[in-house]
């Protein structure tokens, strides 16, 4: 973004030696450290880091408030000259919404299903006396053409659920601009979404930021999304400030060990795994369609082919069905048409006719470590269960047999093996349902989105895990990702989805290398970089092919 | 629109099927009954063959399934049949006794359902400070007390001490509709005490429920005041659960207010059915239970129709 805050604008927000308590089980635990913080008119300050670096708290902090469970314990707060901390409840009130807003990252969740969009759009402004309700239904009309959401005379007559995320997260951003305020917190807005879809609601943001001149807040953990939305950074962790700088410098000069690692984080890549040479792959998709209920097809006309010891990728957004096709392996949804293959060897269609062997051989990761692990059961019993359960383990041949498998996962067995789900990590949390998985000894592993829901430089060491067990075990992984990253890393052979059907497949370099399928060259040109300048050279780019006549696929999220 | 009406006619259908099931259930649970309504009208004095012939002349004597499905004809055709008690057509005795039973229902839902709603609303909005916890602690007092010691509670302050009130709910078809009113006020004040705390517990639970909710807080950050936070943001999205409760207590006025009835010497259906049971009266028995079993299923569709109506979800689908 431009600076046109820059060094010498006037100061719009102070902090000073920010402090902010978390309660857990009656004991307040300081979560934020004294920060120091400084944001100047129309300049927008990027805030990183991965989970429990108080990002977030942080944010809100700035239109004095702290969540439930929280409280603001120390330092000082100044906005345009009003400290923050000393002002009423009626004072803070009255700033909230006309003079600082907030855009947070379930656009789904924070926008009230029960009211129509306009009419959450003209709240604030009818109700802090800014405009009258016709005024600020026209401005919301302007505005949500701003940001290029279609039919923008009716699309503020939708509720929330008649409307995608990329269109709520715009919607959103619009609503925090009623009031034209000085300044706007973004709280991660674009984590949530597909990245054909992510870049629509960046360019929009950045488009009507500079256009008000208004400064932001911009939180994220994805430092590619914030080198090309903010003017400075700062690197936060554990409630600490790592480093701070121009974006630029950052990006170019990381001078903190921490900083360097997230900007390499997505550079890991293995080896590619030696072919399979037998006459029949591993798993065979053939030909499969499928749907749910029979009405609306999720899967048409799907074959996928998978080698022993190979890491096949299945790469698509939201709703292309890539889940869908896992379920089918699985035998949780029988297909409509089509068989599934295994070793040669046709599967029935349903899990439930499976033989136990053939329910070994297949084993699944989820994305969701939390839901995926029972809360009250012990390490010991969640991943001797299958142990005992396929391979008939008891005793000490059982307890062996589980301690090896913790050491597998990089796990001291005397430290874990009594712990309950709650008391690990989100990372450690992943490790035991790899362990879980192994445990059945099986020679596919289906993980469906498997790093997700982590930090960036956890889920690269679930990665690196998951492919030192390939080299020692010589197991075959069905990947399951929405991000190219991941794919990038892990995979020997890439299938691109959409919609339901298969639009490119084939080894990892012939899919990175153009000539691509037009949608996977939308899907590859979205995942930001970490250059500053990736996003206006993007949008450049695609409007000067578009003006030469050339096609360009665009986002179904329009 | 027409989505909604399709599912009122089907429920309305799965409600008939539901009340044919009720009433052979009914008959059959009358039947299982003890004692025998020729043998209780003649005393013990009389002779076997005297209550035999007494039988015969009532159609007692017939298989259960022909009684069964000659009662169901004529209740199809809107006959009840007669009493056996008194000799009158069942629809005549129970016609002005039903409409005094939803008279009653009526004046005690207009009262309770608001004061329950806007004490819950304030009791969320105000959640554990003096005020909730008063409210609280006052509802719940009168819920834990049985119906009749309220009922004499109010008769000694309102009506005795005060005389503000009728004591005696005595009632006919020639009083005025204001009058009607002024005699039921204090069947109808036990009613709201007893049931006020369910709806205002439920009111305050399913808002409280919401507040955690992210557009809450959005609504927070957005500088929206706290009573406009509960009424417009919580409050709408959280009017499913509580339409049922109020639905459930609804459908208590109509069948569970005998005692009530019995204190104040109100005709209503609820002591009939009493008396009824009490003399063997099997039709009329039979009549009321299906009326209440009917009462359970319409208020119950309402409940359905108007939740399906507060959620946009529903009513506005993509």
């Amino acid at each position: 973004m431009t600076s046109n805050g820059g060094n010498n604008g006037e100061v719009l927000l102070e902090m000073r030696g920010l402090r902010i308590e978390g309660q857990s089980e009656d004991q307040w635990n300081e979560i934020v450290h004294g920060i120091d913080l400084t944001l100047r008119r129309g300049e927008v300050l990027g805030l990183i880091g991965e989970s429990g670096a108080g990002k977030s708290t942080i944010g809100i902090a700035s239109m004095g408030f702290a969540r439930p469970g929280c409280r603001i314990s120390g330092g000082s707060i100044v906005f345009d000259g009003m400290d923050l901390r000393a002002a009423s409840d009626e004072q803070l009130r009255k700033l909230r919404g006309s003079r600082i807003a907030y855009v947070a990252q379930s656009a789904a969740a924070a926008f009230n299903p029960a009211h129509k969009l306009i009419d959450q759009y003209s709240e604030a402004p009818v109700q802090h006396g800014v405009k009258r309700k016709g005024e600020a239904e026209k401005e919301a009309m302007e505005l949500y053409r701003r940001l290029r959401l279609p039919d923008p005379e009716n699309i503020g007559f939708r509720y929330p659920h008649q409307v995608s995320g990329g269109q709520l997260q715009r919607a959103m951003t619009a609503m925090a601009m009623a009031c034209r305020p000085d300044l706007i917190v973004f709280d991660e807005p674009t984590t949530a979404l597909d990245v054909t879809t992510q870049i629509e609601v960046l360019a929009a943001i950045k488009d009507v930021v500079e256009e008000f001149n208004t400064a932001a807040i911009y939180i994220t953990h994805d430092l590619a999304v914030v080198a090309q939305m903010a003017d400075r950074i700062m690197v936060l962790r554990y409630g600490d400030l790592v480093e701070e700088d121009n974006a630029r410098d950052m990006l170019a000069n990381p001078k903190e060990d921490y900083t360097r690692q997230l900007l390499a984080v997505r550079t890991y890549r293995k080896e590619e795994a030696p072919p399979d040479e037998s006459p029949v792959p591993l798993l065979e998709v053939r030909n499969v369609t499928a749907s749910y209920g029979g009405r609306v097809i999720v899967l048409d006309d799907v074959s996928v082919k998978v080698g022993r010891g190979r890491t096949v990728a299945v790469v698509g957004e939201s709703g292309s069905g890539k889940s869908t096709l896992a379920r089918v392996i699985t035998g949780l949804l029988p297909p409509s048409e089509g068989a599934v293959l295994f070793d040669g060897e046709e599967l029935p269609a349903t899990y439930k006719k499976r033989s136990r062997d053939q329910l070994r051989h297949a084993q699944m990761i989820y994305q969701m470590p939390d839901t995926a692990l029972n809360p009250r059961q012990r390490i010991r019993d969640i991943i001797g269960r299958p142990v005992s359960f396929y391979l008939g383990l008891k005793g000490a041949d059982r307890e062996k047999r589980i301690r090896e498998l913790l050491e597998m996962i990089e796990m001291d067995p005397d430290e874990f093996i009594d712990r309950l789900p709650g008391e690990l990590s989100g990372g450690q949390k992943q490790r035991i349902c790899i362990a879980r998985a192994l445990a059945a000894e099986p020679e596919l592993i289906i993980c469906d989105e498997v790093t997700s829901a982590l930090d960036q430089l956890v889920a690269e060491e679930i990665l690196k895990l998951l492919q030192r067990l390939q080299d020692d075990l010589g197991v075959t992984y069905l990947f399951i990702t929405h991000d190219l990253a991941t794919v990038r890393a892990i995979s020997d052979e890439v299938v691109v989805m959409l919609e339901g059907r298969v639009v490119e497949q084939g080894g990892k370099a012939d899919i990175f290398t153009p000539p691509h399928d037009p949608y996977t060259d939308l899907l590859l040109s979205s995942v930001p970089e970490m250059d500053p300048d990736w996003l206006d050279n993007l949008l450049a780019d695609r409007a000067a092919r578009k003006a030469r006549g050339e096609k360009v696929m665009e986002t179904s999220d329009q | 629109m027409a989505k909604i009406l399709k599912m009122v006619t089907q429920r309305l259908a799965l409600g008939f099927l539901t009340l044919f099931v009720v009433s052979m259930i009914i008959f059959l649970g009358v039947e299982l009954l003890p004692g025998d309504f020729a043998q209780e009208i003649l005393g013990q004095s009389a002779t076997p063959e005297t209550v035999a012939a007494f039988r015969r002349e009532l159609g007692l004597d017939l298989p259960w399934y022909t009684r069964y499905f000659d009662w169901l004809g004529g209740v199809v055709q809107g006959d009840f049949g007669k009493s056996l008690a008194s000799r009158r057509d069942v629809s005549d005795l129970i016609g002005g006794r039903l409409l005094n039973t939803l008279f009653l229902a009526a004046v005690a839902a207009a009262i309770s359902v608001p004061v329950a709603m806007i004490l819950g609303v304030l009791a969320a909005l105000y959640r554990n400070t003096l005020f909730d916890r008063t409210i609280n602690v006052f509802t719940l007092t009168s819920i834990s007390f049985p119906d009749f010691f309220v009922a004499y509670i109010l008769i000694l302050f309102l009506a005795v001490n005060w005389n503000i009130f009728p004591s005696i709910s005595n009632v006919s078809s020639d009083l005025g509709f204001w009058e009607h009113v002024y005699r039921v006020i204090l069947p109808a004040l036990t009613l709201t005490l007893v049931i006020v705390a369910h709806m205002m517990r439920m009111t305050r639970a399913a808002i409280i429920n919401l507040l955690a909710s992210p557009y809450i807080e959005m609504a927070m950050l957005k500088g929206i005041s706290r009573s406009r936070i509960v009424t417009h943001h919580a409050l709408p999205n959280a009017l499913a659960p509580i339409i049922n409760v109020i639905v459930i207590n609804l459908a208590f006025l109509v069948v569970g207010v005998v005692v009530v009835e019995v204190v104040f010497v109100y005709p209503g259906l609820g002591q009939l059915l009493v008396d009824s049971v009490a003399k063997r009266d099997i039709p009329v028995v039979q009549a009321s239970c299906l009326i209440f079993a009917a009462t359970y299923i319409l208020l119950n569709l309402t409940a359905d129709v108007l939740s399906i109506l507060t959620n946009p979800r529903l009513l506005h689908p993509k």
